[in-house]
């Protein structure tokens, strides 16, 4: 099991313009494409929606970790794309779901390769989220790599324990994760009970009125991307309305397994 | 016999942790590796059962390089208990979280039964069998993660700190249990900073830092180097520094236990008299 799609979503600090946009603009931006990637189920506008993140990417200078979240990514791409053709829907289409879930997961991790846990709690307490869920959230966000470590340890303890993940047909294999996933869940709740008691007694909540040191402020790019991303997605909509899209002419379908669908 | 040779390893896009460790641990043998945080002792000690493969040089399990086998071929031999026993525990009952590694060795239901029943006997866990894992305390959780290494009996059993979290009796009884299963032959491996422990214990010390051995010998002389222990970021155990204070009376260097030093400091006094 590879555990490398954790680093797609790790930050690392990088002199980018990217990195040093505005987290709230950065925001908007990964919800534009989030939105038009639910909107659309034809494989040429999936196509441009995924290489339109690519010159992101380029700018962010992630590659190598962005490459490797995606390669991690791939057992579920390929996991959608055989469900959704063996239920019978087209290869095309099929295709195009896959490309909906990696363009997704893409979006999502450029945005958490390029913001930080602190400016994404600042952006969310601007934003006038009370203070305990916005720290809840970039807590949570803070904590997935050492879930990741833990899940890598709890991994290797298993397979020491003779337990081979690789074993078995497809329901002996997921059953196979049965022994590291409940580890895992009863270490974070452990380690979300102890850290709600540490917070506690170093008096998280004492103050009702926090004043934050850095207060943020959008840029003129910042509110440049912002606007960009409502015309893409206003050109989105109207695409989707009013311009009958092609489609490849594949015919290619799963014949009938099961015929009560 | 488990021999390391040239061995190195790095996590990817780290330097290497490891950096050329030649190291041979022989059958029945006892041996404790310690250093500072971060020298490197859990890694080296994955290396033995497979789960992380040199990146240069080759670990040798009697005689099978670790690349050509499998994690769970190798862990048949070599038993490695890790440090948090809530990384590994996630069955109904005790009885049943036993019995997990015997059905993936694929031994039968009769031997599993009667495996896991010594166990829980040898172990001192009748009491919990029907009990979850999860509600035991944290050096009964350490002892149920213990027995689920032990009861396949491998030949070469690692422990990764094994006494954290215990108290002074519990720590007394798995010294006991730990010379006990090397006295049946088998090869303790133990990676510790409990010097008091292994002062106790006197295993073979192997001294990692930085990547590197610094030191291999008898735990008697390991822990009377100050120059040694200090570049490992550790000190004389409590016994050790007193009888080297009092060296001025006449009383001997390298005396690191309780009872020796008891010995040592009776001889002088009766031959002061």
């Amino acid at each position: 099991m590879s555990l490398k799609v954790f680093d797609g979503f790790k930050f690392a600090k990088l002199p980018t313009s990217i990195h040093m946009m505005d987290p709230r603009a950065k925001f908007v931006m990964t919800i534009g494409i989030f939105s038009a990637a639910l909107l659309f189920s034809n494989i040429y506008a999936l196509i441009v929606i995924f290489l339109v993140q690519l010159p992101i990417v380029y700018a962010a200078r992630t590659w190598k970790k962005w490459a490797a979240s995606m390669r991690a990514g791939l057992f579920l791409a390929v996991l959608i794309f055989v469900m959704n053709f063996v239920f019978g829907s087209t290869f095309v289409f099929s295709a195009a779901m896959t490309l909906r879930f990696v363009s997704l997961m893409s979006a999502f991790s450029i945005f958490f390769m390029t913001t930080s846990p602190d400016d994404l709690g600042l952006a969310l307490e601007q934003a006038r989220v009370p203070y305990t869920l916005s720290f809840t959230f970039t807590t949570a966000v803070r904590l997935v790599p050492t879930m990741a470590l833990d899940a890598q340890t709890v991994i290797d303890a298993q397979r020491s324990r003779g337990l081979e993940l690789d074993r078995g047909n497809l329901v002996k294999r997921i059953r196979n994760y049965i022994p590291i996933l409940i580890p895992l869940i009863v270490s974070a709740i452990r380690r979300s009970i102890e850290l709600a008691e540490a917070l506690e007694s170093r008096g998280f909540g004492a103050s009702p009125n926090r004043q934050p040191l850095i207060v943020l402020r959008m840029k003129t790019t910042d509110y440049l991307v912002v606007a960009l991303t409502f015309f893409m997605i206003g050109v989105a909509v109207y695409v989707y309305l009013y311009v009958p899209l092609p489609t490849p002419d594949i015919a290619i379908t799963m014949p009938k397994i099961f015929p009560w669908l | 016999m488990i021999q390391a040779e040239e061995l190195k390893y790095a996590y990817p896009g780290s330097p290497d942790v490891l950096r050329g460790i030649n190291l041979t641990i022989n059958d029945g043998e006892f041996v404790a590796i310690m250093g500072e945080n971060g020298a490197g002792k859990t890694t080296l000690v994955k290396t033995f059962n497979g789960l992380l493969l040199p990146t240069v040089g080759t670990v040798k399990v009697d005689g099978v390089n670790t690349r050509e086998s499998s994690v769970a071929k190798l862990s048949k031999d070599v038993g490695l208990v890790f440090q948090n026993p809530d990384h590994q525990l996630f069955s109904e009952t005790v009885k049943q979280e036993l019995a997990f590694s015997l059905r993936n060795f694929g031994y039968g239901e009769d031997t599993i039964e009667r495996r896991v029943a010594t166990i829980l006997e040898t172990l001192d866990l009748t009491r919990y069998a029907e009990s979850s894992p999860f509600v035991l305390s944290g050096g009964e959780r350490k002892r149920v993660a213990l027995a689920a290494v032990l009861v396949w009996n491998p030949k070469h059993i690692i422990l990764d700190e094994p006494t954290i979290g215990q108290d002074y009796q519990q720590k007394d009884r798995l010294r006991n249990f730990i010379v006990q299963l090397n006295a049946q032959g088998k090869t303790v491996i133990i990676i510790t900073h409990d010097v008091e422990f292994v002062a106790e214990c006197k295993p073979r010390i192997v001294l990692l830092s930085r990547g590197l051995i610094v030191g291999d010998g008898p735990a008697e002389a390991i822990l009377s180097d100050d120059q040694l222990l200090a570049r490992s970021s550790m000190t004389r155990p409590q016994i050790g520094a007193l009888m080297h204070q009092l060296g001025d009376l006449g009383l001997p260097e390298g005396v690191i236990d309780v009872y020796s030093a008891e010995r040592a400091i009776l001889q002088t006094v009766r031959r002061r008299k």
